[in-house]
């Protein structure tokens, strides 16, 4: 029976339920994914056992939690096979952990004259804080444009990228174009030319098998609560050499080894960046998010995602006066579709769409140089799980069809 | 409820506000004009008022947006043309009360005239933002013209 992967479905009550008295079709999970029951309760365990402060304490809570809290660093190590869990920080999401990168790394390495280079399906956690420091080291922020077909452009690349550059910064996998970066070869050719590798792996680490050390980047960013995880909780991946040389973004408790009246030091790798009370439980519950998804496997969880993919993309494409964005073979689409209907407003089609229980994303999906590169103002997005099933998709595939039929008619 | 809800919303004068707006375009003899974003989808509204002795003699607005967003923008231009610049204040006022949910005076809600029918948006609260947009954009107008006359 299509119940999603391995009958996952039943670890998520929320899906359970109907909107505006359709069965709620959830997909909407670019933006955020849904808890497991499993993640849930460990948040609930953690509070209702182990609760403390973490790094300090001599009592056996405050032991308790610092164990938990630091089990989970190993398994985020693992999870992106990073060398060490010294090159794991805590964060509170991608986008803190590319503000980190840029305003502490990027300022220490990026000099007047210096080229920055991003592309032109980035999201705006990873244009904005480049922005930034190519503003104030008067350095120059150049876009990696796109083919026709929505993927990178990886000739113009291979120009753009030059001993002028010191900073490569793109994302695994695009969040509106549904197009997974070649980040292997881009590290390779930013390395040649003594540049950094940065990679926002918002939309990836939650549904590919991540390995940091084969793609070879010098930092890789992601979020918990685009995986499971809740919200408020993120890690950032560096280099060791790197993370030693980067200085803290945040200074206060935690991070400090000893402070004097005039100065202070810093505790090791990876403390050194976490300064005041972290998000403990969150940081528990992203542990226990990868546990369920190395449970399911994350290559499991990447066929599976491809096979929905290769059900909906079609008959996506199929619906006359639908727009969809990104490469149309679905070998080369993640479940993430972007799409717009005849002349509507993305709003008014996500708005017809949620009448039929149906979550998607409407507007400029923090993309906006995007947009104005794909000359619309928004678009609208579904975006797929695991948990997502066929059944879903054709409900999508329907809903859509019926939305058209009555903007076009004015009445149903 | 699926599909046929939308009728709350979109009914047949919006569609019609939307198809076919008012006002729609450049206002050469504007005395005054604002530009307003709706941060969500990016769509860009520009308002542009004609003012004279504290009268509204004319209004019209640009840009492209959701059939919400367009058609609120076209009934806001029919109701408001030719209101002294107080009262249109309180019509705006009263329009942003209705589109939250909020009871208004009936007297306020037949002014209002195809305007009122937006306010069953409330009932769909992610689409106030749109409702709202071009009437924000002429409150804020109407602020900055009352600062500027108080600076003279």
């Amino acid at each position: 029976m299509d119940n999603g992967l391995n009958n996952s479905r039943k670890d998520f009550p929320i899906l359970d339920q109907t909107v505006n008295d359709e069965p709620l079709v959830y997909l909407d999970n670019a933006a955020t994914t849904q808890k497991p029951n499993q993640v849930l309760q460990e948040i609930m365990r953690y509070y209702q056992n182990d609760n403390a402060n973490v790094h300090r304490g001599v009592h056996t809570l405050a032991e308790r939690a610092t164990t938990s809290y630091e089990a989970a660093r190993d398994k985020v190590a693992a999870f992106i096979n990073a060398p060490s869990r010294k090159c794991v920080v805590y964060t509170r999401s991608t986008t803190e952990g590319l503000n980190w990168v840029a305003s502490s790394f990027g300022n220490l390495v990026v000099n007047e004259g210096d080229e920055i280079v991003i592309s032109e399906l980035e999201h705006h956690s990873n244009i904005v804080p480049w922005q930034q420091v190519a503003a104030k080291q008067h350095a120059t922020l150049k876009y990696i444009p796109l083919t026709a077909d929505g993927e990178l452009d990886m000739v113009s690349a291979r120009q753009l990228i030059t001993d002028q550059t010191k900073i490569v910064s793109i994302a695994q996998a695009a969040n509106v174009m549904g197009v997974v970066n070649q980040i292997k070869e881009l590290a390779q050719l930013a390395h040649q030319h003594g540049a950094y590798m940065i990679a926002d792996g918002a939309q990836a680490a939650p549904h590919m098998r991540v390995d940091v050390q084969d793609l070879d980047v010098d930092f890789y960013a992601f979020s918990g609560h685009k995986m499971l995880a809740p919200t408020g909780i993120g890690a950032l991946y560096g280099k060791e050499d790197l993370l030693e040389k980067m200085p803290p973004a945040q200074f206060g408790g935690e991070m400090i080894d000893f402070v004097h009246h005039q100065s202070a030091s810093w505790k090791e790798l990876p403390w050194k960046f976490e300064a005041g009370t972290p998000n403990i439980s969150g940081a528990i519950a992203l542990g226990s998010a990868i546990d369920y998804l190395n449970q399911l496997g994350m290559a499991n969880i990447e066929a599976y995602e491809q096979d929905l993919v290769d059900y909906t993309l079609p008959k996506l494409l199929e619906i006359e006066g639908l727009t969809v964005y990104g490469p149309h073979d679905p070998a080369k689409h993640t479940g993430v579709m972007a799409f717009n209907l005849d002349n509507l407003h993305p709003h008014d089609v996500a708005t017809g769409l949620d009448m039929e229980g149906i979550a998607v994303r409407a507007g400029h999906h923090c993309a906006q140089p995007l947009m104005e590169y794909l000359d619309v103002s928004a678009t609208a997005r579904a975006s797929f799980y695991f948990y997502n099933t066929k059944a879903e998709a054709d409900r999508l595939v329907n809903a859509i069809e019926a939305v058209k039929e009555f903007f076009n008619h004015g009445t149903v | 409820m699926g599909l046929s809800s939308l009728n709350h919303l979109y009914r047949e004068v919006v569609l019609d506000h939307s198809q076919h707006p008012r006002h729609h375009g450049a206002l050469p003899a504007a005395t005054d004009h604002l530009e307003l974003r709706n941060p969500t989808c990016g769509d860009v509204i520009d308002v542009q008022a004609q003012i004279k002795d504290g009268v509204i003699t004319d209004l019209a607005f640009d840009g492209s947006g959701c059939t919400i967003s367009q058609a609120s923008a076209s009934m806001m231009t029919t109701v408001l043309i030719g209101q002294p610049v107080d009262h249109a204040r309180e019509l705006i006022l009263n329009f942003s009360n209705l589109i939250t949910g909020k009871e208004i005076d009936a007297k306020m809600e037949d002014e209002l005239e195809d305007a009122a029918v937006i306010g069953s948006v409330a009932e769909f609260p992610t689409r106030i933002k749109c409702a709202a947009l071009a009437w924000h954009a002429l409150d804020e107008l109407l602020d900055k013209k009352g600062a500027a006359a108080k600076d003279d």
